[in-house]
C-alpha cells in the first residue's frame, strides 16, 4: 500500500544549528536536510545562520557559501550554475526547482528549508540516486529510428516541422517534475514519468522519425503512460517552463487517433 | 517508490526500467472512461430530474413513471453507465495505491464483479417494476 508517513530511521531529526559570525547584518537562515549512510543513523535538519550579504543571491550561492566557509561536509550537486545542466535540482521551500537559478530572497518563510528531491534514495545530503530516473528516460530510445538508408546529407525537416519540438527539446533532465509527481511517487518503478514523457513525444513528433508505430506500442501501458492523471505538478515546477502534462495528454491523443 | 525485491538486486538500472514491456493496452480504458463520463452529462441532469420527479409522485405514481418506456430506458441507461464509470474509476485507484500482484488483482476483480451484479441487479429491478409493477 501507499506509504503516507515515513518509516522510522527516514524519520528527519533536528541537527546542528550554525550560528552567523559576528557582526553580520543581514541574517538568513538555511534549513538543510543532512543524511549520510555511511554514518548511520537518522537524517537531521541542520541550521546554517548566513550572511547573505556575504554571498551571491541564488540558493546555490548560499550553499557554496555554506560549504566553504561554514560546513566542507555538506554535500550536492552542481555545475553550470546558470540553469543549463540541471545538476543542482532540489526541493527548495517545498517545492523543486534549481537552486542555481532560484533567489533565495523568492523563498518566503523565516528559513530557506533545503531538501533532496522527493522520494528517490539519498546518496548523501542533497544528492538523490536518479539511477532509474536515467534509465526510464533510456528506455524511451531517445534517438532518431529509421530504416530508410541514411541520406548523403542530413535529414531534412521543414521549419514548421522543427518548431513542433519548441517546447520538448529544452528539457535539461534535472527531474524536478517527475519527482515532484505523486503518480511517481506511488509508481515510480512501473510509471515512466513525465520527464521520460515529455522525451517519448518529442520523438514521437519529429517528422524524421520512422518507428512512431513502434514507439506508441512501447508507450501503450496502464502504468508506463496512463498512470498520469493531470495532477500538473510537472508543469508547475519545470524549471525550464516546460509543460510535461500537454506532451503527456498529446501521446494519449495520438494513441486514440490510432484506434479511431 | 516501490522497493525493489531482492532478486532485482543484479538487474541493471534498463532491465528494471524496461520491466515486463508494454501490456499493449490501455486506450479502450482511457476512452471508456472519457466516454462514459460524457455520457453521464446529460444523463445525471436527467437523473436530477427524475430524482425530483419521483419524490413527488408517490409511491403507485413512481410506478407508473418507471413503467414509462423512455424512463425504463434512460433509467437502464443511467445505471449501466454509472457504473461502467465507477469500474473504470475504482480500478485507477486501485492501480495507484495497491501494491503486489495478488492484492492488487483481487480488488480489481473483486470491484468489476461487484459493478457487473450492481448492473444485472438494477436492470432486472428496473425492468420488472417497468413490466410487472413493484410486487
Amino acid at each position: 500500500m501507499v506509504q503516507l508517513t515515513l518509516p522510522k530511521n527516514s524519520t528527519v531529526k533536528n541537527g546542528k544549528h550554525w550560528p552567523a559570525p559576528a557582526g553580520a547584518k543581514n541574517v538568513r537562515s538555511f534549513k538543510i536536510y543532512r543524511y549520510d549512510p555511511e554514518a548511520g543513523g537518522n537524517p537531521r535538519w541542520d541550521t546554517y545562520d548566513v550572511d547573505v550579504d556575504a554571498c551571491g543571491p541564488m540558493v546555490l550561492d548560499a550553499l557554496l557559501y555554506i560549504k566553504n566557509t561554514i560546513d566542507p561536509t555538506l554535500a550536492f550537486r552542481r555545475s553550470c550554475r546558470e540553469g543549463v545542466c540541471g545538476s543542482c535540482a532540489m526541493n527548495i521551500g517545498g517545492r523543486n526547482t534549481l537552486a542555481c537559478t532560484h533567489g533565495h530572497a523568492e523563498t518566503p518563510g523565516k528559513a530557506v528549508q533545503i531538501s533532496p528531491l522527493p522520494n528517490q534514495p539519498v546518496v548523501k545530503d542533497l544528492i538523490p540516486d536518479l539511477t532509474l530516473f536515467y534509465a526510464q528516460y533510456a528506455s524511451i530510445e531517445p534517438w532518431l529510428h529509421t530504416t530508410t538508408p541514411e541520406p548523403q546529407t542530413e535529414w531534412k525537416q521543414s521549419p514548421e516541422d522543427r518548431s513542433k519540438l519548441d517546447g520538448l527539446y529544452e528539457c535539461i533532465l534535472c527531474a524536478c517534475c517527475s519527482t515532484s509527481c505523486p503518480s511517481y511517487w506511488w509508481n515510480g518503478d512501473k510509471y515512466l514519468g513525465p520527464a521520460a514523457l515529455l522525451h517519448a513525444y518529442r520523438w514521437l513528433i519529429d517528422s524524421r522519425d520512422e518507428a512512431t508505430g513502434e514507439r506508441l506500442d512501447d508507450l501503450e501501458d496502464p502504468f508506463k503512460l496512463y498512470r498520469c492523471h493531470t495532477i500538473m505538478n510537472c508543469a508547475q515546477v519545470c524549471p525550464k517552463g516546460l509543460n510535461p502534462a500537454k506532451a503527456i495528454a498529446e501521446i494519449k491523443k495520438m494513441l486514440v487517433e490510432r484506434v479511431v | 517508490m516501490a522497493k525493489s525485491p531482492s532478486s532485482a538486486r543484479f538487474r541493471t538500472p534498463l532491465s528494471r526500467a524496461r520491466g515486463l514491456g508494454a501490456s499493449k493496452h490501455g486506450v479502450s480504458h482511457f476512452l471508456t472512461e472519457r466516454l462514459s463520463s460524457l455520457a453521464l452529462i446529460p444523463l445525471g441532469l436527467w437523473g436530477v430530474f427524475a430524482g425530483l420527479r419521483l419524490a413527488g409522485l408517490g409511491f403507485e405514481g413512481a410506478t407508473e413513471w418507471v413503467a414509462i418506456p423512455l424512463n425504463t430506458v434512460l433509467l437502464c441507461l443511467l445505471l449501466v453507465t454509472a457504473l461502467i464509470h465507477l469500474q473504470a474509476a475504482i480500478q485507477v485507484v486501485i492501480e495507484d495505491y495497491v501494491e503486489g500482484f495478488v492484492a492488487k488483482s483481487a480488488l480489481v476483480i473483486g470491484n468489476l464483479f461487484l459493478c457487473v451484479l450492481g448492473g444485472a441487479v438494477g436492470v432486472v429491478s428496473i425492468l420488472k417494476v417497468a413490466f410487472t409493477g413493484a410486487f
